[in-house]
């Protein structure tokens, strides 16, 4: 006999027509499964009763030994084919992993991604994500009996393309359907919004096991919209963890520890962080490889002493998202704690400090955003009627635009736009008789390309031969609801049309976004002044080339040799400011620029007087009145 | 006439009413589809419609229309869990036989 789940009203599915729906939080250090079951989302436990599955997998040489608990209890044992934080690779190169040398395991730097050597082969951070969902869609699978229908999966906010894309791919190896990618403190906050009715403007401070999310969310009447996100992707409980075990070595003196070593003292460590929550000192003992026995006692003070540069570090993020949505500290209604780092009292003490109020911790910081997930699920599945009251908007973290002549950004989509979104804007040909455009896709907020990090280029060909200026062509950027771009461009009167999805090989880290827009800050006033001078070089390159081809159409006929003479006399010294002049050049540029309007002005003029002529040659005056 | 609840499932309707915020009680149906005959339908109930026949069991309402109370009557809503799945169960007295997965039945 099925069991059966209450349905919402007029909702009841036909047998075999359930849609089954989950919401899965894929942590660094745990992951959950979650799902609405007559109406009330639940985080589903395995039949041993654990609802947290350590994001760990342990491989051997027939593939995969071991995912969960069994796996991380191997972590010592088996460092190499033991895979512990692997979202912290995900859609990351090798060069972008800090101190990858201190880490156990075996990386190759393939192309794209990095991977890891093991016992089974190897694997990309997408292989191992997979074997941890897989694992989650099956007990899902047992724990609602039946087929899923689809999955909501979360990501962090600050997750860019690559990462969101990768995450897909896990999903996708693993047999699920991707509803949606949902950032996680937007489902923390579908979790608490829904459970509590909630309005008003709120922090999600998310502390997991290896990244960290602030974002600025906006409660009214249901709609939540993400007004402000940032964020540190490479800090999270693990590096409370490390520097535990790096207090540890200074203070017993420690050299090199192996891989063994370094993991056993890494699980002891993140056991007295979890212990010192609930006490206020806890002890640290072992026995090392080398035989040496290891017996110390953590008090709380001390411990909050060596977190307490960590927690400094997520409270720039915070005051920075603050600013983006333009608000202050007391204008946040509520604070939201998401993730298991933020059961440490040192955490939640700063967190107090900063926004003069008791953070919010009603619900299970480890499971909220498990739970929010699922509620998305469930609509996302049509089990729940939309009332209307369901509109989720998330944001983008970076502007993103095209290259436009003389290596100057035009930004299409401005950051912290809502998405999904999709923004079009007009182009048109530099040149005459322009046939193809060659569109640039950056990101980024500074004013100059070359500042900026280059997405893809693509190229938009068959363009009618037409003057300059005259051709029209559409540029539409489209962020859908999972945060991954499409760019396509299209000439409008011939209806010539290319496109690109953004599949960038790599990815930007939290620490390249925080410096992108450090730099955009600070230097805005030398990138206004960059963009005024790339302006008038283009204006004049364009001056130049109008000159050269009027000169070589009706220069003969038109000028005497001295007009000529003065003509090209001004074309050469615009030439010369615009191949040799710096930085500085602005205001020699535009006078020169003048000058060459100015000798060129009868010029201009006796052309005009001949093509109106020739216009006219011919016809009556009947027929122009006409 | 008759349809009732069992502790277990009448304890976790009040919960889910009380989680979900809204709602009278519950509705209990029978639909024509499925791959043997008729099948459940199980939904929170936000309004009686004037038809319906209602009933009292712990502290629930359950709602039922006209149609379905023929092939309902004596019914007796539990809860159960199998393994690790876990919810509602019929037992209907009226059913003489049902699909394989236990989805729809026949009278």
């Amino acid at each position: 006999m099925a069991l059966l789940q209450i349905a919402e009203p007029g909702l009841a599915a036909a047998p075999h027509q359930h849609r089954l729906a989950v919401g899965i939080d894929l942590g660094t250090t745990n992951s959950l499964v979650a799902a609405v079951m007559s109406a009330e989302a639940r985080v589903l436990s395995d039949e041993a009763g654990f609802a947290l599955l350590p994001s760990v997998v342990r491989y051997d040489a027939s593939g995969v030994k071991a995912v969960g608990s069994d796996a991380h209890a191997a972590q010592s044992a088996d460092p190499h084919n033991t895979i512990v934080s692997v979202k912290r690779f995900m859609g990351r190169r090798l060069s972008d992993i800090r101190n990858a040398a201190r880490q156990p395991y075996r990386f190759v730097d393939t192309p794209g991604m990095v991977s890891l050597a093991t016992a089974a082969g190897i694997k990309t951070p997408i292989d191992v994500s997979a074997d941890i969902l897989r694992t989650l869609r099956m007990l899902a699978e047992r724990a609602l009996g039946g087929d899923l229908a689809g999955a909501v999966i979360t990501v962090p906010a600050y997750f860019d393309d690559a990462q969101r894309q990768a995450t897909k791919d896990a999903a996708r190896l693993a047999g699920l359907n991707v509803l949606r990618l949902l950032n996680e403190p937007t489902a923390a906050a579908i979790a608490y919004g829904l459970d509590n009715a909630a309005q008003g403007t709120f922090a999600i401070y998310d502390l997991g096991g290896g990244t960290f999310d602030i974002s600025i969310l906006k409660l009214t009447r249901g709609v939540f919209e993400v007004l402000a996100t940032n964020g540190d992707a490479a800090l999270g409980g693990d590096d409370f963890d490390h520097a535990i075990v790096e207090w540890l070595c200074t203070l017993l003196d420690l050299d090199r520890l192996g891989a063994h070593d370094a993991r056993l003292l890494l699980t002891l460590a993140r056991a007295a962080k979890e212990a010192l929550s609930g006490q206020i000192e806890s002890r640290i003992a072992t026995i090392l490889s080398n035989g040496r026995a290891i017996d110390v006692s953590l008090a709380r003070e001390t411990f909050a002493a060596l977190a307490r540069e960590l927690i400094a570090r997520t409270m720039k993020p915070v005051k920075k998202a603050l600013r983006d949505a333009g608000l202050t500290a007391a204008d946040i209604d509520g604070v939201v704690m998401v993730g298991g780092s933020t059961r440490m009292p040192a955490v939640r003490d700063a967190v107090h400090e900063l926004f003069g109020r008791e953070p919010l911790i009603d619900l299970d910081p480890d499971q909220i955003v498990a739970m929010g997930a699922a509620m998305q699920a469930n609509v996302l599945a049509g089990n729940k009627a939309a009332d209307g009251e369901w509109l989720l908007l998330d944001v983008s973290p970076l502007s993103l635009g095209l290259e436009t002549m003389g290596g100057l950004t035009e930004k299409i989509i401005p950051r912290n736009s809502t998405i999904p979104t999709a923004r079009a804007q007009d182009f048109t040909t530099f040149k005459d008789g322009q046939t193809a455009m060659s569109l640039h896709v950056v990101q980024g907020e500074r004013e100059l390309v070359a500042d900026c990090r280059s997405l893809a280029r693509f190229t938009l060909r068959g363009i009618p031969p037409m003057v300059a200026g005259a051709a029209r062509i559409r540029v539409t950027f489209q962020i859908d609801a999972d945060g991954l771009l499409s760019v396509s461009a299209r000439e409008q009167t011939s209806g010539v049309e290319a496109q690109v999805q953004i599949k960038p090989s790599y990815g930007l880290s939290d620490d390249q976004v925080a410096g992108m827009l450090q730099d955009a800050y600070g230097r805005a006033d030398d990138d206004m002044k960059m963009r005024m001078l790339r302006e008038a070089q283009v204006d004049a390159r364009r001056l130049l080339d109008a000159t050269n081809s009027a000169l070589h159409e009706d220069g003969d006929a038109l000028l005497q040799p001295v007009e000529r003479l003065h003509i090209e006399a001004a074309l050469h010294v615009l030439g010369d400011i615009l191949e040799t002049g710096g930085d500085d050049s602005l205001k020699a540029l535009k006078t020169a620029a003048a000058a060459l309007n100015e000798a060129t002005g009868e010029f201009a003029a006796r052309r005009m007087n001949v093509s109106v002529q020739r216009a006219l040659a011919g016809h009556k005056l009947d027929d122009l009145a006409a | 006439m008759s349809i009732t609840l069992t502790d277990m499932a009448a304890n976790h309707v009040r919960k889910y009413i009380d989680r979900r915020g809204k709602g009278v009680g519950l509705r209990l149906a029978v639909k024509t589809s499925g791959c043997s005959g008729l099948a459940y339908a199980l939904e929170f109930a936000d309004e009686a419609t004037p038809d319906d026949f209602s009933f009292e069991s712990k502290g629930v309402i359950v709602f039922v229309d006209p149609k379905s109370l023929a092939f309902l009557d004596g019914t007796e809503l539990d809860y159960v869990r199998e393994g690790l799945n876990e919810g509602f169960k019929f037992n209907n007295p009226n059913v003489k036989d049902q699909c394989g997965c236990g989805e729809s039945f026949q009278i």
